[in-house]
């Protein structure tokens, strides 16, 4: 039977259940000593003075540093020339959180206590909080050498007014995708121990190797004297990509200590260090005709980068750029972006990274589409779907070419499982019922791109490369090991990746281990994010396996006397087809694969192993259609999910149970960002509001409704799996879905757009007539 | 430490004393001197309940109480659990069965509150009820309703 598609238990659960996991901050080597930051108070100052003494006097406090003990030390890599983000602040800081001095103790209590006690005198410098403020002529500047809060602008080619004129229609939104923040529930930590055998770092981050990488060349030390491990990691998306300061300096910290050292976040802490993601404000402009045919569309970005540009954040609008016309054939598209920067904490990527937001965009357009031609969303959108012949379909950038889709499939499923006309009868019904909340309808029709990728396509992003390995080794009993490049951060990889090995090489699930997060002992690898896992690192365990299995059918074959086109391989034991009875079990042949006199000439003791570096001619290209049913009570303003259905393509499918939870974790982000989630600066001091989850709200069981789930699969060409990635699917279609529906309630009020979060407030003062 | 006092807690009906400064978390009396790491924190505002463990029966955020406050009690941590499915408890089966996590670092408060929920409603309890009853943990990666699917699954094979 085959594993893949079959929903099968993970391999993770047993010890994640039992409180037996491994996650940074439960490792405590001996002597392990803990570091804290202290953080600006100030989103824009000048650092007068800081005042280490009290600190240092404080009971348990082992040392504290400030910027100037690591000037033989470079900035954190991967910045603009100009633009670079210090490792500690150095004589100014530009965003509240901003780490300025380490107190090092016994201790993380005694770490509080010395930071409570350090004192930093700051002279005030003009605040640019908001992308406004910090583009504005006489803004103040957070880079003086670089002359320009503007970090890239990346112009368009021809401004489309031509084009948009001459339709029958043109509409214009000013959208704001608002910044959230990824809080995955284990914050930011790690150890760093750098003994006279070498350095090794514990860290919770989504690629390790990438981390390694960095760090033995800021270091200046060899790769193989730094060993990185990411162990259990407790969330990520997208966070645990970005390099923090502490993976930096926790290592000389240690060094110079003469023992272990461990920074962990508190919350408070995270919600200003970790990088926050989105917050782009978009103006796109729709030309279309009466038939509600879409004939232009122009997409100008602009991207908030917070105080430094980090490699990924520089990046988003790429992506949002790339996919502006989302499902839809447009004849004319045109694109522009530019990213500033602002007091913030740096943004980079979170759960989708860029493609939310051109999701987003372009589906709240093609609503105001359907408003304005009095045609249903729906039919609009089904009358400029690309066909599902027409793929693989050019776009208007020639870097994006979609891979396979069926758009007016995934549609007509999704108005199935919601009742679509039903409902939109329901709302008909209801309308100027006052006794009533108000009913709203919305649709997605979205895709992504995902699968990174093609050779380029993570190089951009400051990584080694785009391919993903692994590496398969059966050992002599017959079980299996997977080393795999890929390093998990809740995704399940142990269990998938040994459902395509188990599948390939005929060794039973139970016998195959796959092993992750560790640069001594796994290959090398890229990393865990746009999801990539399955189609990019699961493609080259499938091939792996595939080429594993050819040597070994060569030693069964010589074992058995037979030809190795006649053996099929089933239960751990390798069988002659129309020869019942003769067989080898895969233990044999492995044992024998270690013995030159067992094995034929032609191979080589311990050839039953394969390390693979899988690279994808192309993307994936994830798509979906979710619609969501809304009640808003008319005294409050509170909008309710009555139901949200959820239909996905990402082509082949490993493991349905592990890829719906996928699904409903993204789905769940993407209605946070719609209804709840915002990350708020005061635009006057660049104080964050929300810094905390008292006032930053994450929602819970009780603010979520239960999710309607189907599926459509269009495998994808471009890996052996074909398959498309699942991991930011549900947080890129979701939004738009929510925010439609309550636009579609709104209807009455002469309601357009709402921009998220559709809080009560928000809501209720468009109801009374306000802006949004 | 001249400060310190002694906190005697039964965890997992074992008895642990340790000399401690007053101020210390009962999270941290279990993490870092009893070295139970399953217990974890997510926040330092008590607000996503990773740390949730049960005092003398009642669940209780062990980051927002004192191990002081502790003293005499007995604890249960998610390392106490243990049940008729291969050592697991019907909760942490119905984790397993149903996919309730993912990451698993929110998974152990999680557990303790299911647990402490199904005990106080004897099992008697609607979804609404199961989604009100674990308000108080946050979870980021499941979107919720797996983990409802799996606390359903305990109560339905809870052992008799």
């Amino acid at each position: 039977m085959s594993l893949v598609g079959a929903k099968v238990l993970r391999k993770e659960d047993p010890r994640l259940l039992s409180g037996t996991g491994r996650f940074v901050d439960d490792l405590a080597p001996a002597g392990c000593a803990f570091a804290e930051f202290v953080m600006s108070s100030e989103a824009h100052a000048r650092i007068v003075s800081i005042d280490v003494r009290r600190a240092l006097a404080v009971e348990g406090v082992l040392a504290v540093y400030t910027a100037e003990d690591f000037a033989e030390f470079p900035d954190v890599p991967g910045g603009l020339p100009d633009l670079e983000r210090p490792t500690l602040a150095r004589n100014v800081v530009r965003f509240v959180g901003e780490p300025v001095a380490i107190v090092v103790a016994e201790d993380r209590y005694a770490a509080a206590d010395g930071v409570q006690a350090l004192e930093i005198e700051y002279e005030p410098l003009p605040v640019v909080a908001t992308i406004g403020d910090a583009t504005a002529t006489d803004a103040a500047l957070l880079h003086p050498a670089h002359g320009s809060n503007v970090a890239t602008v990346v112009p368009m080619l021809e401004d489309l007014e031509r084009e948009l004129d001459r339709c029958d229609g043109r509409a214009h939104l000013h959208i704001v995708n608002q910044r959230c923040v990824a809080v995955p529930i284990e914050p930011m930590s790690c150890v760093a121990d750098w003994g006279v055998d070498g350095l090794t770092v514990w860290a919770t981050v989504q690629a390790p190797h990438h981390l390694r990488n960095y760090l033995a060349n800021w270091l200046d030390i060899p790769q193989v004297d730094c060993r990185v491990i990411a162990p259990d990691v407790g969330g990520g998306f997208g966070s645990k990509i970005v390099w923090y300061p502490e993976l930096f300096l926790a290592p000389v910290v240690s060094k110079r200590l003469r023992r272990p050292v461990k920074f962990t976040q508190t919350r408070s802490e995270a919600m200003l260090q970790m990088a926050p993601g989105r917050d782009q404000e978009h103006d796109i402009d729709i030309g279309f005709d009466n038939d509600g045919r879409i004939r232009a569309l122009r997409l100008v970005v602009t991207q908030n980068v917070g105080a430094y540009p980090d490699p990924t954040g520089l990046g988003l609008a790429v992506l949002t750029t790339w996919m502006a016309a989302g499902a839809y054939r447009i004849p004319e598209v045109q694109t522009s972006y530019r990213t500033v920067m602002t007091n913030t904490t740096p943004v980079a990527a979170y759960r989708g990274a860029g493609r939310p937001e051109a999701a987003f965009s372009i589906e709240r357009i093609v609503d105001v589409v359907a408003r304005r031609t009095g045609l249903d969303p729906a039919e609009v959108r089904r009358r400029n779907f690309i066909p599902p012949t027409a793929f693989p379909y050019e776009t208007h950038n020639e870097a994006v070419v979609y891979d396979s889709a069926d758009f007016p499939e995934l549609l007509r499923e999704c108005q199935r499982l919601m009742n679509y006309d039903a409902v939109r009868a329901e709302q008909e019904a209801r309308r100027g019922d006052l006794s009533k909340p108000l009913l709203g309808i919305g649709l997605s029709c979205w895709l992504e791109i995902a699968g990174f990728g093609p050779n380029g396509s993570l190089e951009g992003f400051g990584h080694l490369a785009s391919w993903e390995s692994a590496q398969v080794r059966v050992q002599p009993d017959g079980s299996a090991v997977i080393f795999a490049g890929s390093s998990p951060h809740g995704q399940g990889h142990e269990t998938v990746f040994a459902q395509i090995a188990s599948d390939e090489l005929g060794i039973s699930f139970d016998r195959i281990q796959v092993r992750t997060g560790d640069t001594a002992t796994v290959l090398q690898g890229i990393g865990t994010m746009g999801s990539r896992g399955v189609p990019t690192g699961g493609s080259a365990v499938k091939v792996a396996s595939q080429r594993v299995l050819a040597r070994a059918k060569k030693i069964a074959a010589h074992l058995l006397e037979a030809s190795e086109h006649d053996l099929e391989v089933v239960d751990d034991a390798f069988n002659v087809r129309g020869s019942p009875g003769k067989k080898v079990g895969w233990a044999d042949v492995a044992w024998a694969s270690f013995q030159p006199l067992s094995i034929p000439p032609e191979l080589q003791a311990g050839s039953l192993e394969e390390r693979l570096f899988q690279e994808s001619p192309n993307f994936s290209y994830p798509s979906g259609a979710y619609g969501c049913v809304v009640e808003i009570d008319r005294e409050t303003g509170r909008v309710t999910i009555r139901d949200m259905v959820i239909i996905d393509d990402c082509g082949t499918v490993i493991n349905p149970l592990l890829a719906e939870g996928q699904v409903h974790g993204g789905v769940a982000q993407g209605i946070a960002q719609a209804l709840f989630e915002q990350m708020v600066y005061d635009p006057a001091t660049g104080q964050p509001s929300t810094a905390n989850l008292m006032d930053y709200l994450v929602p819970s069981a009780a603010d979520l409704p239960d999710f309607v789930a189907g599926r459509v699969d269009t495998p994808c060409p471009n890996n052996p799996l074909g398959a498309k990635g699942i991991g930011e699917s549900g947080a890129v279609g979701a939004p738009a879905a929510v925010i439609n529906a309550v636009v579609d309630a709104l209807a009455e009020f002469g309601v357009e757009h709402v921009d998220m979060p559709a809080t009560p407030e928000r809501v209720w003062s468009l109801m009374q007539g306000g802006s949004s | 430490m001249s400060r310190s006092v002694e906190v005697s807690i039964v965890v997992n009906g074992r008895r642990t004393s340790h000399s401690v400064d007053p101020r210390t978390l009962l999270v941290h009396y279990l993490r870092d001197r009893e070295r139970l790491t399953g217990t974890h924190v997510g926040f330092d505002t008590s607000n996503c309940g990773a740390c949730t463990v049960m005092v003398d029966g009642e669940t209780v955020k062990s980051c927002t109480i004192l191990a002081v406050q502790a003293d005499g009690c007995e604890v249960t941590t998610v390392e106490g659990l243990s049940g008729p499915f291969d050592g697991r408890s019907a909760v942490q089966e119905g984790f397993r069965q149903c996919h309730g996590l993912q990451c698993g670092y929110c998974t152990p408060g999680m557990l303790m509150a299911a647990t402490g929920l199904i005990e106080e409603s004897g099992g008697e309890i609607s979804d609404e009820e199961i989604r009100e009853g674990l308000e108080g943990n946050l979870c980021r990666c499941t979107g919720y309703e797996m983990i409802v699917r799996s606390v359903r699954w305990a109560i339905d094979n809870a052992p008799s």
